[in-house]
């Protein structure tokens, strides 16, 4: 066990180097650098500003600058607002993305996971016709699609609801649906074919026979087994969440921090992009260690050796 | 009780010969015997090929052109003239939509291609074993870590810097390129796996075949049916990420026109003309619902074991 957590944290680390390292080289060695603008600025000005940046330095000695100021958790200065750090930027940005990720992740499992049981266990009938219909709109249709109608209908046409901007609980409505809709159909499908099968398992059959209460064969036998496999969903359903609120963020002026990585993608804010996708691969992988500790501990018949070997 | 004579007879030698003889059915004809039985992917494939059709032929039949602007007839609807109307320049939307479906499709057929070069990396990891095995499949570990998309917008960060001259197509080509082999990788090797302990291997190691034969000729056709159902459902998803790219301003720029350009652009003016946004919306939902429905009954056809 212990083992096995030490190789797992070993990995992660590894994984993490390079993908600082990958997305470090392609923000470097971009051509023109970050401070070439179509007004070209005089000579000793950028020479200046790149001392400034320490861009006139080589390209190791760059890298092993922002690996040690890395570990101490520093993700440099952001190249387009003077004085703000990219640390500065997730403090404040991240807090909203994070509220409006919440609501969407919850939205997605109070709806997908109840759905897909009702699905199961009226299969090949109306109910599971209804939520299969759904999911699978909800797979096909792309997030920004399913923001765009909602802003139309919810906001423009019917005026119920704030199109944009952030600050209130109404805000949070029509972008955590958006967010939600593909990762709901999904649960919906993962949890619906899960409880089939669970429901022609044997035990199933032997908990009917002992005269167990209906109840109690559904929710202890039955969906309990069912919902084991939406816990391996939790790291994928985080990062959809995740890259999903780059566009979602935008179409709603969500100020997250999704929305502020998708400006400084168009402002060539190089530090920016390179510290905030360290970021969001430092949280993902975390995530994914998480549910790999966990998952053993909610379903006891996987053992963290077996799953090594399947690794 | 007496048993009568009558009761004995010989048998015809014609009746004797009479078997149940069933033509012999290779699993190809048997796979698309089972996918023909499945109307949702039939209706799919018919629906892909008429998209196709229309992507391939619609714009030489149009009477405009992608990029003609007519300022006199900017952003109206729908029209005899104009089947899904026009944009804020006057441009013919339904040609745009055509020319986006050349585009997006390309995207995701290039996607298609690329995933089949990881059958080979997955299979020779798979094959050889031992540490290069570990090697590979550790290196696409890594890549698997973090998710696609972020990969793809980093290289698409980066490539669109270095050659800015051709409208970020080929960006997006060597962009998903490096990426969509990955899922087929793992895949093939999980096969190869079980695969290479069968005794059909084992014969084939016997008789003297090269261990390049085995992989080729014996152990990557049998996995041929993951595969194309991987391929073609690496097509509606880089379709998806494609649109997702041109949403944030990654994508393919003025004045060709992907479906994700052209829903991204017609997000500006979605109170006063929603037309803009419709089309080409439907057009990405349609065209994903039809390959992620082919997909599935592919996996129904060829992988009768996964059938639930």
């Amino acid at each position: 066990m212990f083992n096995y957590i030490v190789r797992r944290l070993l990995y992660s680390l590894a994984a993490l180097l390079v993908v600082v390292t990958v997305t470090f080289l392609f923000m470097h060695i971009i051509p023109g650098g970050p401070f070439q603008r179509e007004k070209a600025l005089p000579e000793a000005i950028r020479k200046n500003i790149e001392a400034r940046y320490k861009l006139d330095q080589p390209l190791h000695i760059q890298y092993i600058d922002y690996l040690s100021h890395l570990i101490r958790g520093d993700l440099g200065p952001s190249y387009k607002y003077r004085g703000m750090t990219v640390n500065d930027i997730i403090r404040e940005r991240f807090p909203v993305s994070v509220e409006l990720g919440t609501v969407a992740i919850l939205l997605a499992l109070f709806l997908g996971i109840p759905s897909g049981i009702l699905a199961a266990l009226h299969q090949s009938k109306f109910p599971d016709y209804l939520v299969m219909f759904f999911s699978t709109i909800g797979i096909a249709m792309p997030s920004f699609v399913i923001g765009t109608l909602l802003m139309y209908f919810l906001s423009y046409k019917w005026g119920l609801l704030p199109s944009a901007t952030w600050g209130s609980p109404q805000h949070v409505i029509m972008p955590a649906i958006a967010l939600a809709g593909l990762p709901t159909a999904y649960i919906a499908r993962l949890t619906r074919s899960s409880m089939l099968e669970v429901l022609s398992q044997d035990y199933m059959k032997t908990a009917i026979a002992k005269g167990l209460p209906r109840r109690r064969i559904l929710w202890v036998h039955g969906i309990k087994n069912a919902i084991i496999p939406v816990v391996t969903y939790l790291g994928p359903l985080v990062a959809g969440i995740l890259t999903g609120s780059f566009v979602v963020e935008n179409i709603f002026a969500v100020p997250g921090l999704g929305k502020h990585y998708v400006t400084s993608i168009y402002n060539r804010d190089y530090t920016v992009i390179l510290g905030v996708t360290i970021f969001y691969c430092v949280l993902l992988i975390f995530m994914n260690l998480l549910v790999d500790l966990v998952y053993p501990l909610i379903d006891p018949r996987i053992k963290l050796a077996e799953r090594k070997e399947q690794v | 009780m007496a048993l009568s004579r009558e009761l004995f007879k010989p048998l015809q030698k014609r009746e004797l010969q009479i078997e149940i003889v069933r033509p012999s059915v290779t699993y190809w004809q048997d796979a698309w015997r089972r996918l023909k039985k499945n109307p949702v992917a039939m209706g799919s494939l018919v629906v892909i090929i008429i998209i196709l059709l229309m992507a391939i032929f619609g714009p030489m039949l149009s009477p405009y052109t992608y990029s003609e602007q007519d300022f006199a007839r900017k952003n109206q609807g729908p029209s005899a003239e104009h089947w899904f109307g026009t944009d804020a320049l006057g441009r013919d939307l339904f040609t745009r939509v055509l020319y986006g479906a050349r585009i997006s499709l390309s995207i995701g057929f290039v996607a298609a291609l690329v995933s089949l070069l990881g059958v080979l990396y997955g299979g020779i990891s798979g094959f050889v074993g031992g540490w290069v095995d570990n090697v590979m499949m550790r290196f696409v570990d890594i890549m698997y870590s973090i998710p696609f998309l972020l990969w793809v917008i980093m290289m698409m960060v980066y490539l669109r810097e270095i050659m800015p001259e051709n409208s970020g197509l080929i960006a997006m080509y060597i962009a998903l390129g490096l990426v969509y082999w990955l899922p087929m990788a793992r895949i093939v090797r999980g096969q190869i796996l079980s695969l290479k302990e069968q005794e059909f291997v084992l014969a084939a190691h016997t008789i003297g075949a090269s261990r390049t034969r085995i992989l080729l000729r014996h152990l990557i056709p049998n996995c041929m049916g993951p595969v194309i159902v991987t391929a073609t459902l690496a097509i509606p998803e880089a379709i998806f990420t494609e649109a997702f790219l041109s949403f944030i301003g990654l994508g393919v720029s003025a004045p060709r026109a992907s479906w994700g350009t052209l829903a991204s652009d017609a997000l500006v003016s979605l109170k006063s003309y929603p037309h803009l946004l419709f089309f080409p919306a439907a057009a990405i939902c349609i065209t994903l619902l039809a390959f992620n429905f082919l997909g599935d009954g592919l996996r129904d056809a060829l992988d009768p074991k996964m059938r639930k």
